[in-house]
This record gives C-alpha cells, structure tokens and sequence, in this order.
C-alpha cells in the first residue's frame, strides 16, 4: 500500500466527509485500502455517526458491492453512508427512469371492467366510464371524463396528481389515500384536479392552476432524476 | 354470403329476445332471407315471443351433438318464408354448446341467409362467448337505467377483445316523460358514456308485451309506435338513413278540437 497514487481520497465537508474513490483500481484493492484507512480512525466516545458521500467517478457498483462497502464503512458505527454517486448507471437502472419518467400517451375508453396499468404518467385522452380503472406510478391526466377510478402513485409517490377535463370519479387514491365521491348526487368537476393535501392529510380536488404553485415539479424527468 | 348479427346486453330483462324477433322479422319484411338463433340454452324464449314454440322437434344442441342435421332443426315461420328460427335447447346443460359448434352452425347458415340474428343470453360467462363467436357485427341493448348502461359498458368492453366490428346500441324501453323529468337517463347522456353509434330508439310501448304474449312480433302490426321504430332499426342496418323517432306523443286532430273547446283530455 505504499503505491504513489492513492486510491481512496477522504475530504471533510461542512455535510460530513466525501470518500473519492480511485476508478481505475479494483475493488478488492479499495476493500483492503478503506479497511486499513477505517482502523488507523479511532472514534472518541459520544461523536456524532458522520454521513458519508461516496463519489465513484466512472465505476459502477452493482447491489452486492454497495452492500459489501456500507457494512465495512458503517461497522465501527462511526459513519454512515449518505448517498453514492457514480457518472455511470446501468443500463436497466436508466430503462426504468425512462419509462418512469416518460408520458405515455393513450388514446381509447376504459370501459366498465377494464383496467388501464403503467410505470410513469399516463396522458389518457379518452374517457375513464363508472366501474373503469386507470393505476400509475406517476400522475394521471385526462383528456376527457373521469367517471371511473384512479389511482395515481401506486408505488407510495404521494406527491402525484390526477387531473382531468372533467371528473366525478367513483374514487380518486393517490399513493395510499383514497377519497370517494359523496352519497349525495354531485355535480362533477371540469378543469380539476385531485392531489393529497399535507395539512389537512387528506386528498383534496382544486383547480388545475394550483398545479403550478403546488407541484412546481411535475415536468416528470428531472425531478425523478434528481430523487434517483 | 350473410352477416352474422349478435344482440347482446349484460344484463337481463333490458329486452334482448324481444329486439332479436323483431328486428329478424323486419328485416324479413324486406324481403331479406332471415335466420334466427337462440343461444339462451334452458331458458329459451324466442320461439315463445315468435309463437313457433310448438313446431320444435329439434333444437340447436341437438345440431351441436349431430342428432341432427341443421336444415332439419330450423324452424320456418308460420307467416312467411324468408324467416327461420333455430331454437335453444330447453332441458340440455349450457356446457353442450361450444364455440366451434356455434361457428360452424353460423358459417354454414350465412351460406343460405343474409342474415343470422343470434339473440345472446344475459352475463358475460360461457354463454355470451358463445352467442359471440362467429358474428360478425354487434347490436347491444340498454335502458336508460343507470345499471343497464353500465352492463352494456362493460359488454362493449368485452366486444372490443372480439374480432367483431364495433357494435352499435339500441336503447330501449324509452319513457319519454320520465326523461323530460329528469327521472331517467337522457339519450345523450347514454351516447356520451357509451360512445358507441345509435342504430335506434325503442318507447316503453305496452302493445310489445301484449304482442309477445300473442306470439306476434310487434314489427307485424301497423302503426304502434314500437312496430315502427324495430322497422326503423331494420332499415338503418340495409344502409337507409332514417331520421330517429320523435317521442312526442302525437295527439291528433281530435285532441285540437276538444282542447279548443275546453273539454278535458
């Protein structure tokens, strides 16, 4: 380990220290040169856990290798991994950011019974009928009437809305809320949307222009990007 | 070569076996060679509403099982020639109708008909797949109920998997007065949530029953309101264009001259 190069950098930063890590050498070389890093480190008593960012450059790891680093970093309790950051992503990783971030537009009824399910938003221009389901990961917008039901970040994404040229659904979920058109017959709703409300910790329907103030960053691919 | 026609519905008691004897026998007046098949294994009432049901000897499971030739299961109609009628079985299992079976017996007839007119049983189970199979194009009846809507919804659905022109809609049991009032669906309303393209519009008209009960289609007799809007539907599938039935009632000279004098109606 005397080479003149070495391969892990350490920077301390004002969010807790930056771990570069040489993408030339071999993994097991890096294993044994952090294990040796790591135990020259004495903690005091009561020092506060330190997050960790491990920048990569252009290596890739796979799950097995993520593993293997986070249980040598994180073993003497003293530090914790925040986030790992690599130029380069495989390529199943950045098909299914494709298709989670793509629109996707459909064109035709979903009728009584049927079922309409995809990764990412969906654009439906065509109508959703009473006992028609639509499911997504991401948001739902309609180009058309939303009579059925819908439920829009499937995953857990409570951030995701469903809007619609006119709505009087059977049930509006979004993530694990759902909400159910009154027992009393309603008027539906044109030009309207339906995101879940933090405050009130329920799903609300308001007008499509607080879209802009509420959900700054619906424009799907970069904030997917950006939340990994 | 015929066309092979299925009348569906999803739901039961919307009118099905009534459109089906109708609609075969204004076509039938057109001088149009008509079949009709009843697929509603052991629960058959065509031959009733037609009043054929005491000329059955053979019935189509018994085509189906090769008891029978076909020719010698159809049922010519009492009033003219150009109509037939293939009836259901009544004692047989429904399991003994099968899809080849059905194709068969509807290829073979559009041989010597222009149209087959299949009248479907209610539900979506192997007796709808079966009505399905082999036809060529769909007529699906609804009433403006919200739940016979939503049935034939969810029919136009299925129909969309079947390799079948999209089906046209026929609403019946139309009463105009509780439509006005708002009680009842209005047309429209049933096009928008359908979106499927109106071949005609059938009044709540109580000369059907009466007629059914006779073993008279109502298509038969002159004027009833209902006679003319099933021939109206007929016309429409030969490619004529006729304007849809006004519902208003109309009330006649008569009615003027006692409304002018004050007399109660």
């Amino acid at each position: 380990m005397l080479d003149s190069k070495q391969m892990i950098t350490i920077k301390g930063t004002k969010d807790g220290l930056t771990l570069f890590i040489d993408d030339h050498s071999s993994f097991e070389a890096i294993l044994d040169e952090l294990s040796d890093k790591l135990s020259e480190y004495k903690p005091k008593k009561d020092e506060p856990v330190v997050p960790v960012t491990v920048k990569l450059g252009d290596r890739y790891l796979n799950d097995r290798q993520k593993k293997q680093l986070n249980e040598l970093i994180s073993a003497k309790n003293c530090f914790t991994i925040h986030a790992f950051d690599s130029n380069v992503v495989h390529r199943d990783e950045a098909l299914t950011w494709k298709e989670e971030s793509e629109i996707r537009v459909v064109n035709r009824i979903v009728r009584s019974g049927q079922v309409l399910e995809y990764v990412g938003d969906l654009l439906l221009v065509g109508d959703v009928n009473p006992g028609g389901k639509v499911i997504t990961t991401g948001n739902i917008f309609i180009m058309g009437n939303l009579l059925g039901i819908a439920h829009a970040g499937v995953n857990g994404d409570r951030d995701a809305v469903i809007a619609a040229s006119y709505m009087k659904p059977n049930q509006l979920r979004i993530a694990d809320y759902i909400s159910r058109a009154p027992d009393y017959d309603s008027e539906g709703v044109y030009m309207e949307c339906g995101l879940i409300d933090k405050e009130q910790d329920k799903i609300v329907i308001d007008r499509l222009q607080v879209l802009s103030r509420k959900r700054k960053d619906i424009s799907g691919f970069e904030r997917r990007m950006l939340n990994g | 070569m015929g066309e092979a026609i299925v009348i569906t519905s999803g739901k039961g008691g919307v009118g099905k076996t009534t459109t089906t004897a109708n609609i075969g026998t204004a076509l039938a007046l057109m001088e149009k060679k008509v079949c009709l098949i009843d697929t509603d294994i052991g629960l058959r009432n065509l031959d009733v509403i037609m009043g054929l049901e005491n000329r059955i000897i053979y019935d189509i499971v018994d085509v189906i099982e090769q008891r029978c030739k076909l020719k010698q299961a159809l049922i010519k109609d009492k009033r003219f020639d150009y109509l037939s009628l293939l009836p259901a079985a009544q004692t047989s299992d429904k399991a003994a109708v099968t899809k080849d079976g059905m194709e068969t017996i509807v290829s073979e007839l559009k041989q010597e008909y222009d149209y087959i007119i299949i009248d479907c049983p209610a539900g979506i189970e192997q007796g709808f797949q079966n009505a399905v199979t082999g036809a060529d194009k769909a007529i699906v009846i609804t009433t403006p109920e919200k739940s016979s809507v939503r049935d034939a919804d969810r029919i136009v659905g299925l129909l969309e998997n079947e390799s079948i022109d999209p089906p046209k809609l026929v609403i019946n049991r139309i009463r105009n007065h509780m439509m006005k009032n708002g009680d009842m669906l209005d047309i429209d309303d049933i096009i928008q949530i359908l979106s499927i393209d109106l071949i005609g519009i059938v009044v709540d008209d109580d000369e059907v029953i009466k007629a059914s009960n006779n073993g008279e289609p109502i298509a038969l007799q002159g004027n009833s309101k209902a006679s003319i809007a099933y021939r109206n539907i007929a016309r429409r599938m030969l490619g004529e264009t006729v304007p849809l039935q006004s519902l208003e009632d109309e009330k006649g000279m008569f009615y003027k001259v006692k409304k002018f004098f004050g007399m109660r109606t």
